[in-house]
């Protein structure tokens, strides 16, 4: 017999107990597939741009708008290459379902996101049609929109002229994102800010950010600092932060959803510590016996502390597996049910925490037993003593 | 068979100290599941009930049709003006009608603890009318502001979380500086928020109306007569929404949200948690075969040993469950945490560790304690006597 063969057969030596510990280490990693996910999204909204570009907000909050008049200052200070703007429509499908639409300047907006991948013609489109509208893909889908169509949106912030708050936009085409990241963030609509800020009853000339697109090696600290300055004691202060730090200061905003989050995982992690620890324990203990008839036939010290090791890593390895395999699939549901607007990607990053944690894991459980069964002494353990 | 049961359940608890190691786990599996069921609904009826004590039954906010929530509605002052003569509108004790247009703008502080980020706090302007509409409302620092003056006072959970707007500091905001004059307590949403007299707020931040006037309904009939009048000037468009529905629609979605979370989470878990009971009940039946087979031996019956070993794991069970509803306590009762409501402006709530929420956790617990216990439970009872004794 092998010596991974004998591990094994020793692990089906009680199959209950086996079976039932895997299920455990299952559910654990199960959970700590989906926690972790959990737990980026709510952090990782973050790491997901270009750190060229900066966003120019109301110093107070985004929510107040800045004068359009800005924006030739912006685009005149070195080092920034291109300025566009965005403002919140506060878009709503149907009765109740919000949507992230924002009115862009249509030309500028194109050149600042190069991400969004659009046919040339489209984007001339857009910027033509003084009621058209672009849509994310993923948004799009969702909704079984198709080009051509005119989309009722209404927006619960902006009337129109007559009051009404149900706006129509020719949808004239459909964008997706340049590569695997950005294709999961095409839940954005787009009109154009100029047939917004002239149909819609309150408020000319205004919009919520200016984004900033960058010169090669240009400083962002120093940029920012120079917009604020410029802008410092007038009616308009701005607040300018790289578009990291916009989506940090977003997320962050949930507060201490991250701290539950790791609070629930600690209490797992200590029940499982506790549930496989004992296990290996309990049959360390039974087997005190047979250990020391190996040690008899002449294996090591070292290579029965090795057995010991090795099933405590296969238990934790077979359940933490299957567990974030688990977790996978489910995320990929989540994200399929809710089309996309709720992601909860168990990726490579999760994958890699919870490999790590599975290694930590079978060490922290497997050590204090392998190690009591290196130091059996084989009288004792014979006379069972 | 009662003494029989009584008998056997009595050697089953006194051996349980011999073999702890094991019967931990059922212990910590179970505590691990109440405290994280019982934190995150008592996050949930924390949030939930300082936004339902927010809303007065008698009492009705007009917002700007189809708004959904304060922050999208906005009126110019004619529609104010016009919608505080209404029907339906209690007078006050001083003869004047009972109603606030506010203005509800968003400011930034920094959190306590990420001194980087800014979060959205609600600055509300408010008219005199608004003390007396929020009878919850006092002053517990300082003083109030003075009409026509700059300067704020603040709810005292703001300061729980967020700084930079204690008593004396001054807030920036369109370039021009607030000073703090006092602390303000309702026990509720608004203490989450900073409160200025709406006349400065409108001069500073260039508007000129407000976001939404809330009236106190005169008698039963208030609402529907405020609704009817206001539903039928063509000069407004206008949804009337007593202050209490409101409230309770602004919680909907954290209260899924966390409803969902608590559910999945507290399904894997207990999940778990009963794998890890029937491996220790299993093992405490095996460790144990030989007596038990003695007592068949000598004349017990199956049953008292089926029920036996059901008390040992639901005895387990449950002191696993209170120690989890006690972590849960301890930690989590009255911690004061912040997220974004639905205004998108940061709301300071309380966890609420309820008793009913303790009992669903307990009853939780004694459900995995059962199952756990119930497929060892027959093992034991069906154990060959013969085979039993002569083994090991």
């Amino acid at each position: 017999m092998t010596r991974s063969g004998f591990v094994i057969a020793n692990l089906f030596r009680k199959k209950t107990r086996t079976i039932l510990t895997v299920l455990s280490v299952i559910m654990a990693f199960l959970l700590f597939g989906l926690l972790q996910a959990l737990s980026h999204v709510f952090s990782a909204g973050a790491d997901f741009v270009g750190a060229t570009r900066l966003v120019t907000q109301a110093r107070v909050s985004f929510t107040q708008p800045l004068p359009l008049s800005m924006q030739p200052k912006l685009e005149a200070i070195p080092g920034v290459a291109r300025v566009t703007n965005s403002q919140w429509f506060g878009g709503v499908w149907q009765t109740n379902t919000p949507l992230f639409v924002f009115a862009v300047d249509a030309p500028t907006y194109h050149d600042v996101y190069p991400e969004w991948v659009m046919p040339e013609e489209q984007w001339k489109e857009f910027a033509r049609t003084r009621t058209a509208m672009v849509a994310g893909k993923m948004v799009a889908d969702q909704y079984g929109w198709k080009v051509g169509q005119k989309i009722p949106i209404s927006s619960n912030i902006y009337p129109q002229k007559d009051g009404s708050k149900a706006w129509a936009f020719d949808l004239v085409g459909i964008y997706d994102g340049k590569d695997e990241a950005w294709k999961k963030q095409t839940t954005q609509v787009f009109i154009n800010h100029e047939y917004f800020d002239e149909a819609n009853q309150f408020g000319k000339g205004r919009t919520n950010f200016f984004v900033l697109e960058l010169a090669a090696g240009a400083n962002p600290e120093a940029i920012s600092k120079t917009i604020d300055t410029m802008f410092e004691n007038s009616p308009d202060e701005t607040k300018t932060q790289t578009e990291k730090e916009f989506n940090l200061s977003f997320v962050k905003q949930f507060g201490d959803i991250g701290l539950i989050v790791r609070w629930i995982l600690f209490a797992v992690f200590f029940t499982l510590l506790l549930v496989v620890g004992n296990t290996m324990a309990q049959s360390v203990r039974e087997r005190v016996p047979e250990l020391a008839v190996l040690k008899t036939l002449g294996y090591s010290d070292g290579s029965v502390l090795g057995f010991v090791l090795a099933e405590a890593v296969a238990l934790c390895l077979i359940g933490g597996l299957v567990g974030l395999g688990i977790a996978t699939l489910l995320g990929g549901l989540v994200e399929k049910a809710t089309g996309g607007q709720f992601q909860l990607p168990v990726d490579g990053f999760v994958w890699s925490i919870g490999l790590a944690t599975i290694i930590l894991m079978s060490l922290a459980v497997g050590l204090l037993p392998a190690l009591r069964a290196q130091r059996l002494k084989i009288v004792d353990a014979l006379a069972r003593r | 068979m009662l003494k029989q049961i009584g008998a056997i359940t009595a050697i089953n608890i006194k051996s349980i100290p011999e073999r702890w190691a094991s019967s931990l786990v059922i212990v910590v599996g179970l505590a691990g599941v109440v405290a994280v069921f019982t934190a995150l609904l008592a996050m949930r009826a924390g949030f939930e009930s300082t936004l339902k004590a927010s809303g007065q039954p008698d009492e009705a906010m007009v917002m700007r049709g189809g708004s959904d929530s304060e922050i999208n509605s906005a009126f110019d002052r004619d529609s104010s003006d016009l919608i505080e003569q209404a029907p339906g509108i209690r007078v006050g004790a001083d003869g004047k009608r009972l109603a606030s247009a506010e203005m509800m703008v968003i400011a930034e502080l920094a959190r306590k603890d990420d001194v980087k980020n800014g979060a959205n706090i609600t600055l509300r302007g408010v008219q005199p009318a608004a003390f007396a509409l929020r009878p919850q409302f006092k002053i517990v620092e300082g003083r109030s502001f003075t009409p026509g003056l700059r300067e704020l006072i603040v709810g005292r959970s703001v300061l729980r979380q967020f700084q930079g707007a204690e008593p004396g500091k001054r807030v920036r905001m369109r370039g021009s500086d607030w000073t703090v004059v006092g602390i303000f307590e309702t026990g509720d949403a608004y203490e989450s928020e900073l409160w200025a007299d709406l006349n400065v707020a409108r001069t500073t931040f260039s508007r000129s109306g407000s976001s939404s006037v809330l009236v106190a309904l005169d008698g039963a009939d208030g609402l529907d007569k405020l609704k009817k009048a206001l539903g039928a000037d063509p000069r407004v468009s206008v949804d009337v929404i007593r202050q209490q529905d409101y409230f309770s629609g602004q919680t909907k979605q954290f209260r899924q949200t966390i409803g969902v979370l608590a559910g999945v989470v507290t399904a894997i878990m207990a999940l778990g948690a009963i794998f890890a009971a029937l491996n220790s009940m299993y093992a405490a039946v095996a460790t144990r075969s030989k007596e038990i087979a003695t007592l068949r031996a000598i004349g017990f019956g199956g049953l008292p040993v089926l029920v036996s070993v059901m008390i040992e794991s639901l005895l387990l069970a449950l002191v696993g469950g209170l120690i989890g509803a006690l972590i849960a306590i301890l930690l989590f009762n009255n911690l004061s945490v912040a997220t974004l409501g639905q205004s998108f402006t940061q709301v300071v709530f309380n966890f609420q560790v309820t008793p009913v929420l303790v009992v669903r956790g307990l009853v939780i617990s004694i459900v995995i304690g059962m199952i756990g216990g119930l497929l060892p439970a027959i093992r034991a009872a069906r154990l060959p006597v013969v085979d039993s004794l002569r083994a090991a």
